[in-house]
């Protein structure tokens, strides 16, 4: 049944103690090849968010109408042609409304479509029953937190560039190191509320 | 990826379990491979659904591969993954409901498991359907080692437990961390500077 939490706490946990990235391991692969660099990093983590927002609240209703047939064995191939509906979707909007933001969106739109936050997001909305604002929410401060983490993860790895790193760590190795600490850095928030 | 594709079968296993492994050469299917690691049964069955995921997407891919628009062949496989996963999930909540619980969430993300939609683009794509079964397998296994590896080193620190039976002392104390997310950072990070040490580091 849905649980009762104010959507202000579940926001919050979303972005700190639950978050996607670090807590949930969800986005990983964009996350380290996009994070080399910090203005690709800020779009990617924008559209990343408005996608997760409205993918979010959308494949909630997606999913009481499949429980309603008595489908929902069909749910992931169902979520996957939402996402990437959403996605096409979103991608002809914006080359429509703003130029400006289709240039520097556009390339990381089709990127997203296979991110994995995106599914695991609407997957951990079904298994944890949230009502349809609690998804919205949830989406949404997810995306946040997804968007925090990796502007802080480039900005580290500006100043790593420079670190003398053993050979075999370079790249990915010290990249994923780094990245553990920020996951460390995280647990620390978790005993201001946590939210399941 | 290697650009030049050896399609013996020998040189494909030893590619994809060593010398191009997915998660430390290539960096792929991170995500499951850092969240489904504290306990070794979760990962044993995740990384076999995986396994059998690849190899028969990889062999559908195949088959169908002169009937794929090249326009939707991505949707398209997705899709074709999907069906698979669907299948895998739906044998373990029939047989292995305790564990499917468990793995939550991650059954369903093997669908945006980097690692299978790249074999499908590189390999399944350009060659025959029983080398290209082979293919996925052996990627699958290649990813297997690696998790089974991290899993063994996070179920022994973190509760002392292998397969949950009892190995280490009483007196032991469990390292808390090694349950939590941070540890699966570290042990990746670690795995993947070892096996590129080993690797001679030319391509580090």
């Amino acid at each position: 049944m849905t649980p009762v939490i104010s959507p202000f706490s579940l926001f919050f946990a979303s972005i700190f103690t639950g978050n996607i990235l670090l807590a949930n391991f969800l986005g990983m692969c964009s996350f380290i090849s996009i994070s080399k660099d910090l203005r690709s990093s800020n779009g990617l983590g924008f559209a990343v968010t408005v996608v997760l927002t409205v993918t979010t609240g959308v494949n909630w209703a997606v999913l009481q109408l499949l429980t309603a047939l008595g489908l929902v064995y069909l749910r992931y191939i169902v979520f996957i042609i939402v996402i990437a509906a959403v996605v096409q979707m979103l991608e002809m909007i914006i080359d429509r409304v703003s130029q400006s933001l289709y240039m520097s969106l556009g390339i990381f739109l089709p990127l997203i479509t296979v991110n994995c936050a995106i599914l695991g997001v609407s997957l951990f909305m079904e298994i944890r029953d949230y009502s349809f604002w609690q998804s919205v929410v949830f989406g949404f401060g997810s995306g946040l937190g997804w968007w925090l983490s990796i502007m802080a993860l480039s900005a580290i790895r500006k100043k790593l560039d420079k670190a003398p790193v053993p050979a075999g760590l370079k790249g990915p190795g010290i990249t994923v190191i780094t990245i553990g600490f920020m996951a460390m850095a995280f647990i620390g928030f978790s005993g201001m509320l946590q939210v399941q | 990826m290697s650009d030049v594709v050896d399609i013996r079968p020998g040189a494909i296993l030893k590619n994809n379990l060593w010398s191009n492994n997915p998660i430390f050469m290539q960096i792929l299917g991170i995500c499951s491979a850092l969240a489904v690691t504290n306990l070794l049964t979760n990962t044993a069955i995740m990384t076999l659904g995986v396994t059998l995921v690849t190899g028969f997407s990889s062999l559908t891919v195949s088959l169908l591969k002169k009937l794929i628009p090249r326009k939707v062949r991505m949707i398209v496989q997705t899709l074709i993954i999907a069906f698979y996963v669907i299948i895998v999930d739906l044998v373990l909540k029939a047989f292995l409901p305790e564990i499917s619980k468990n793995l939550g969430p991650y059954v369903g993300l093997i669908i945006t498991n980097c690692i299978i939609m790249g074999r499908a683009e590189a390999f399944a794509q350009s060659n025959g359907p029983i080398v290209s079964f082979w293919d996925g397998i052996t990627s699958g296994l290649g990813y297997m080692g690696v998790l089974l590896v991290m899993a063994v080193f996070r179920e022994l620190l973190g509760f002392g437990t292998l397969f949950g039976y009892q190995i280490m002392p009483a007196a032991f104390v469990p390292w808390t961390i090694m349950v939590m997310p941070p540890s699966a950072f570290f042990l990746l990070g670690l795995i993947i500077w070892a096996g590129k040490t080993m690797m001679g580091g030319e391509k580090a």
